[in-house]
């Protein structure tokens, strides 16, 4: 799960949990420039796919990927 | 002799102190002078008992996404302000400001000062927050304000004095966790032969041990090979095809859809739209990618990074969705996911 509430999230019961950007926007930032918010999201989609790929015992919150 | 009335510090979110609604959603921590918004309403209730000194205040979202920060300037507030008892919200069913209601009154308990707040049991400062604080139940919705002032009202004037509190189910709060010895006049097994007896007659009967509702599921397996997997996208976010076809509800949900995204490159503004409640939708409508990110997916199923994308994604809306709906509606979409061989969800949530 991508969201900004992340230690909410891991708290109430989602196992693998990115932290997302802001509320309104989990998946991206409106104040940076075109290319950098694409990284910035594309980095969300990479934590997320390596949170899939990981084996868990218990919730983990995971950061995006730096571009 | 009657007692000097105590000083009792308010607790509310930005929309009751008056400063705007999702808009004002990030405004920063503050603290008034007096009561204000429904703080007008606990002074009437309170009368002589107690005097609304002063109220603190901060944005929903400010306070939900760093709830320590939030809870370090409330320390910060009350060690100045001399408070007998503090008591925040009504929070009812916003998820965001039960949380905050529920860390402002921990962080007060924490540092000697009685707390109480007040929410729906669907609330998430729920669970999070009973065993820390006072936490009363209500109405859904603000319906029950006038109401729960008067229970809130009544409830800080005892603690403030220091009154002892009985058990929740007498009392009126969520429970504890907080074990008491008692002798009781009559043996257990005639407590337990008479709740039997109840239970086959279909009479009521109280349990002396409530089980919790434990609704945790184990980490799944991870995928085995992300590079060949089929991935779909699911959204608490309410992002729908413009003009809301299928006339989705904008909060307190029941329904999900699948919206198809086959051969679409992005979410385009203009042909998607939030109808999600529960927060400030302008950035999402100029990009419905920031909530159901098709754009940064597609171009990593080019790249390899996984296999493939369903052409659809998923989308109910996630503000005052009772539990119970919210969990028919995940098995309803597992079973949808499972039987389009999917491998692997990315939820996004607002």
């Amino acid at each position: 799960m991508i969201t900004a509430l992340g230690p909410v999230a891991s708290e109430l019961g989602a196992n693998r949990v990115v932290r997302g950007v802001k509320i309104p926007h989990p998946c991206g930032d409106p104040t940076l420039e075109r290319s950098r918010d694409r990284a910035l999201r594309i980095g969300l989609i990479r934590g997320s796919l390596r949170a899939l790929a990981t084996k868990l015992d218990k919730a983990e919150i995971f950061e995006g990927e730096a571009a | 002799m009657s007692a000097a009335p105590l000083r009792v510090v308010h607790y509310v979110n930005q929309f009751f102190a008056q400063l705007g609604a999702e808009e004002a959603a990030r405004t920063a921590f503050g603290v008034r002078e007096g009561p204000v918004g429904p703080g007008i309403g606990l002074q009437k209730a309170l009368g002589d008992g107690g005097r609304v000194v002063a109220t603190m205040f901060c944005g929903d979202d400010t306070a939900a996404t760093d709830l320590p920060g939030l809870g370090a300037a409330v320390e910060g507030a009350l060690r100045d302000l001399g408070a007998d008892v503090v008591v925040a919200g009504p929070a009812f069913n916003a998820g965001r400001y039960g949380l905050a209601c529920g860390e402002v009154c921990a962080r007060a308990v924490a540092m000697g000062i009685p707390a109480v707040t007040a929410m729906n049991v669907e609330n998430p400062g729920v669970e999070l927050y009973r065993r820390r604080t006072y936490v009363l139940p209500t109405t859904p919705t603000a319906l029950g304000m006038n109401e729960t002032l008067g229970r809130l009202a009544h409830f800080a004037v005892r603690l403030g004095r220091a009154e002892p509190i009985g058990a929740p189910a007498d009392e009126g709060y969520y429970g504890r966790g907080v074990r008491k010895t008692r002798i009781l006049q009559r043996r257990a097994v005639d407590r337990a032969l008479d709740m039997l007896a109840a239970r086959m007659g279909g009479a009521p009967f109280r349990t002396e041990l409530p089980l919790p509702a434990v609704d945790r599921a184990d980490p799944a397996p991870p995928v085995a090979d992300i590079r060949g997997a089929r991935l779909a996208v699911v959204t608490t976010g309410g992002i729908v095809p413009a003009g809301n076809p299928d006339k989705l509800k904008q909060s307190n949900s029941t329904e999900w859809r699948a919206y198809s995204i086959d051969g679409l490159e992005r979410l385009e503004p203009g042909k998607f739209e939030s109808i999600h409640s529960g927060y400030d939708a302008s950035a999402a409508n100029a990009d419905p990618n920031y909530v159901v990110p098709i754009d940064a997916m597609r171009e990593l199923e080019r790249s390899g990074a996984f296999g493939a994308m369903l052409p659809r994604y998923y989308v109910t809306v996630g503000v005052g969705t009772a539990v119970g709906e919210a969990r028919r509606m995940g098995r309803e979409i597992a079973a949808d996911l499972r039987a389009s061989g999917v491998d692997a969800v990315i939820l996004t949530a607002t």
